[in-house]
């Protein structure tokens, strides 16, 4: 086997035996041992996914798509799924990102999740979720592509619903898987549309036969493509399977930072760039994907100026610039896609960490109502805070620029409707810089509240341990968080994790520096070498540069927009509220989805469950059908015990009148 | 002759027969029966079957229904009325008729078989055969087929007679000491209190050593179902 | 006489034997009838045995006599057991089986 190959597959095992190693000695491992052990299992694996990548460089660019094949997995009549990895370079690309940010996060949650009574496990979950996710971008085919995606959603449960004895966490993990089966179904029964035409559920074979088998736009094809798109979205939490995201923040914060910025609402962008052949065929399915992503964009972004819970906030926000990568690879800008797929990751992930690092001194608390001045007693924090929210609002020169930038020009330079959906993408992004830094200055700035003053002295605020939603009182023992709250500046293992990202939000924008730099653009090419669009959509310099320079502005134009409302003239919040007071209550209702969806779905399945269970269940089957079958038994039963009177008399009798009968009959038939 | 003899006998037989099912007090009902046998003894006879008449006589109507007396003398059984005010008319009447019907379905079937050789007197009969063959209903013939061809059935039937023996002693028997399901019990100061001592019991009707509760009577003391002895204990 | 005039002979005191036992009450007077129902057959297999002019019939019909005798024991005993046991000797009152 060829030194990618082997690479590969190591990516894939490290962490499944750190889950392994951590599930069986969960009652061995002491302090800090089972952290140690998740991060270590990742750095293994990242090591290897940056072997794999340093060899797949070796080979020519014709030989960039290599399959490793371990054994047959289901074989049999017209279905020929292989357990089998597919190491390209979107491939390596995705697993790079997937394991180089979870070894960081590893980093953190080994001090930030320290007097947890839970710690094993969670490592256990955390290193699961991540071999799910990289069998997941690693797979060859179909049927792994179903495997590691419902491992995904299984994991995602065990850790939304990680405090599982409050009762809010348990619900929001339900909800969320609730949602993500949803988008398994649609996934499946996309394969199947797919496979019906093609006959084969492995990726390259799929590919190789797109051309031949549907035309364009064909019925088949779009139905498939827009099922896979259920899944995308369903997993990526875009509209209108995106409820699930918000109430996952009630999981601990290193979780929001892995599953729910950098990593798994990312599978569904990674899913429709990998299907790119399938959807470039079926342009319908390609353009709803485009505007039910730029739909998302807007919808997130105007929710996030109205909350108030820190980490609501950020996943807004996630929710958001999740929608221009959608848009972006829906559009055929694969790499813009992509390369702020991986920025985001970074700047996200430094964000909720950051906001870890607040909760923690705010003893659990997350309302940003309750928060202020922490910016002199947590430098540190308000730098990576700081640095986070400049990427994230596109200042140049943080990554964040050059990557939502290259996405809306792009998506202009396809041209038709794709303007317009570049024009809402810009005024996304003025409202993103603005509530990123309400955010920042309603956290920092201002003045310090009683949580600031106590650190200042030096010790960490000690609250009642309360649920942050709901304020219910709760203990610290096992499925609750712990009694100790850890922040940045006392964890070194946290500031080492927020360190390397800040680094990296601020220096993974020169990768892709329109006009000088294209690595990640030639990196990617193997996989999309005949994508029409990757050939087609070159923005011209003119496009480009005037795309950067309006990006700056709005971010800026944002951020002294946040100044001037929530720093320099403190009552304007109060006066635009009441003053666009229809506007205010549906941003702060999350445009009421939650409600249209209880009424549209949920109720409806309640009523029919309440139907079939009292007329149904009741009437038919148990009364008519059980009770009428066992009735029915009784009945001729009794009618049969009728004839045991006891009296001996009555049988003598009988046997007479039988004797009568049969002799007549045998004397009639001579 | 043989045709006189044979209404007599007939008749008797019939007569006997409704003289079982008709007659109320048993006892007579088994007298009837007695003289339904003695008649068809005289049929068999009729029919050159001496030895099986010879043995309805002795073993029917002298060894069973002797039986039968003293077990009508020992249970009784009042005169009761054939049918009670329950069962009725309608019982005895659907019983005639299906007995009836029954009488005509026979008939039909033995008469109208075309049976030719019904309406003979039977095979021819010799009444002194050649040496080895032995005539026709003499014990003679009943012993050798009974010990040639019938071993097994003679067998057998002793057998059937043995476990008849063995179950009607197990059925009729009596328990001795007290009614099945009660209790004795002693205690030890009654069995060594001297004689003379003890109990108004004793002094009374029981021996010493009686165990100081009432005994129940034995059940052929007769069926009254108060105990005599209750008046003289506790 | 002719063998059938036997035979019916035979059938009649079968007839009145099955009527007896449907209709009396007593269980002593029950068997009397089923001893009646046995010697009317007895009847006709002796008339059957001299028509065909061979014994075995008669070894049947003795045959017969053996088994009645058994099962008059038994039931007998079963009657005098119901009576120590203060049971109403009324077939009629005896159902116990009864559903």
């Amino acid at each position: 086997m060829s030194t990618v190959k082997i690479c590969a597959w190591l990516t894939l095992l490290f962490p499944l035996a750190g889950t392994l190693v951590n599930a069986f000695g969960f009652r061995v491992w002491r302090g800090k041992a089972a952290g140690w052990i998740g991060t270590a299992a990742l750095a293994g694996s990242f090591v290897s996914a940056v072997l794999a990548f340093l060899a797949l460089q070796d080979l020519g660019a014709e030989q960039r798509q290599v399959r490793a094949i371990a054994w047959d997995y289901a074989v049999t009549v017209g279905v020929d799924a292989q357990l089998a990895l597919l190491v390209d370079p979107l491939a390596l690309f995705m697993a790079l990102v997937v394991s180089g940010v979870s070894m960081l996060i590893h980093l953190y949650s080994v001090g930030y999740m320290a007097s947890d009574q839970g710690y094993v496990r969670f490592f256990a979950y955390l290193n699961f979720f991540v071999f799910s996710m990289l069998l997941l971008v690693l797979a060859a085919n179909f049927l792994l592509l179903i495997v590691g995606w419902a491992f995904v959603g299984a994991a995602s449960y065990m850790l939304i619903s990680f405090w599982y004895r409050r009762t809010t966490a348990t619900g929001a993990g339900i909800k969320a898987f609730v949602i993500n089966v949803l988008g398994d179904v649609g996934l499946v029964f996309g394969t199947y549309f797919i496979f019906r035409g093609t006959g084969t559920l492995d990726f390259l074979g799929t590919f190789a036969q797109v051309e031949e088998v549907f035309a364009v736009n064909d019925g088949e094809l779009v139905a498939g493509c827009l099922l896979l798109l259920v899944g995308a979205f369903a997993k990526s939490a875009q509209i209108p399977l995106h409820t699930w995201l918000p109430d996952a923040m009630e999981g601990p914060t290193p979780v929001s930072a892995l599953i729910h910025a950098a990593t798994m609402v990312t599978a569904g962008v990674y899913l429709i760039a990998r299907m790119w052949p399938l959807f470039e065929r079926a342009p319908a399915a390609a353009d709803v994907g485009a505007i039910l992503g730029c739909l998302t964009l807007i919808v997130a972004a105007t929710t996030a100026l109205a909350q108030t819970d820190l980490k609501r906030v950020i996943a807004y926000s996630t929710m958001s610039q999740i929608g221009y990568m959608t848009m972006a690879v829906s559009s055929g800008a694969y790499v813009a896609g992509l390369f702020h797929l991986m920025t985001h990751a970074f700047f996200k992930a430094l964000l909720f960490m950051a906001a870890g690092s607040v909760i923690g001194a705010m003893a659990g608390m997350q309302s940003l109502d309750r928060m202020g001045g922490f910016r002199r007693v947590m430098p540190f924090t308000f730098g990576c805070f700081v640095v986070g929210g400049l990427a994230l609002s596109g200042v140049p020169p943080f990554s964040g620029f050059f990557s939502k930038d290259e996405i809306l020009t792009y998506v202009a330079d396809r041209g038709g409707f794709h303007v317009v959906l570049a024009i809402i993408g810009y005024l996304g992004s003025f409202i993103t810089a603005v509530y990123t830094f309400r955010m920042i200055f309603r956290a920092f700035l201002g003045t310090p509240v009683r949580e600031a003053d106590e650190l200042e002295r030096g010790h960490l605020a000690h609250g009642e341990h309360r649920n942050p939603l709901t304020g219910e009182e709760e203990d610290t023992g096992v499925g609750f968080p712990g009694a100790d709250h850890h922040i940045a500046e006392r964890e070194g293992t946290m500031r080492i994790a927020m360190g390397a990202l800040a680094v990296l939000a601020v220096l993974g924008g020169l990768l892709q520096v329109p006009g000088i730099t294209h690595a990640v653009e030639s990196f990617l090419e193997p996989t999309f070498a005949e994508s029409r669009y990757f050939e087609e959509l070159a923005p011209s310099d003119g496009l480009t540069y005037i795309g950067l320079a309006i990006g700056a502005v709005l971010g800026l134009a944002g951020i002294a927009l946040a100044r001037e409302v929530w720093l320099r003239r403190p009552g304007t919040a109060e006066r635009v509220r009441t003053r666009a007071r229809p506007a205010y209550v549906l941003f702060a209702n999350k445009w009421f989805f939650d409600e249209i969806i209880d009424g549209l779905v949920v109720r409806p399945a309640r009523l029919a469950g309440t139907f079939a269970q009292q007329v149904f269940e009741r009437l038919v089957v148990n009364g008519l059908l059980v009770g009428g079958t066992s009735g029915l038994v009784r009945a001729s039963s009794a009618a049969v015990r009728g004839a045991q009177t006891g009296l001996l008399r009555y049988y003598a009798g009988l046997l007479l009148v039988g004797m009568v009968a049969v002799s007549g009959y045998f004397l009639l038939m001579a | 002759m043989a045709e006189v003899l044979f209404f007599i006998a007939s008749i008797g037989a019939i007569a006997g027969a409704i003289g079982v099912i008709a007659l109320r007090n048993p006892f007579y009902s088994v007298l009837a029966l007695v003289g339904h046998l003695l008649s068809l003894a005289a049929l068999f006879l009729l029919l050159r079957a001496e030895f099986v008449a010879a043995a309805q006589v002795v073993v029917y109507a002298g060894a069973v229904m002797v039986l039968y007396v003293f077990v009508v003398a020992y249970v009784g059984g009042a005169d009761q009325p054939p049918l009670g005010a329950r069962a009725g008319r309608g019982l005895k009447v659907a019983s005639g008729l299906f007995a009836g019907a029954l009488f005509v379905e026979l008939c039909l079937a033995t008469l109208g078989s075309g049976l030719s050789a019904i309406d003979s007197e039977g095979a021819g009969y010799n009444p002194n055969p050649p040496p080895g063959v032995s005539s026709f209903g003499s014990p003679a013939q009943i012993g050798e087929l009974l010990l040639t061809k019938f071993l097994l059935v003679f067998e057998v039937a002793s057998f059937l007679l043995l476990i008849a023996a063995v179950g009607a002693v197990v059925l009729a028997r009596r328990r001795g000491g007290p009614g099945v399901g009660e209790e004795t019990r002693l205690s030890v100061a009654e069995l060594v209190r001297p004689t003379g001592t003890g109990t108004t019991a004793e002094g009374v009707g029981g021996p010493p050593g009686v165990p100081s509760h009432p005994r129940l009577p034995e059940a052929e003391a007769g069926p009254e179902p108060v105990p005599s002895t209750r008046g003289a204990g506790w | 006489m002719a063998i059938s005039w036997y035979l019916v002979v035979s059938a009649f005191v079968f007839c009145l034997g099955a009527a007896g036992v449907l209709t009396r009450r007593n269980p002593l007077v029950v068997l009397l009838c089923l001893e009646l129902m046995l010697n009317a057959a007895n009847l006709a297999l002796i008339a059957f045995s001299r028509m065909h002019g061979n014994g075995e019939g008669q070894i049947f019909a003795i045959v017969v006599m053996v088994v009645a005798a058994c099962e008059v024991t038994v039931g007998l005993g079963i009657i005098v057991a119901m009576y120590r046991r203060r049971l109403p000797i009324d077939v009629d009152e005896l159902r116990a089986l009864q559903g």
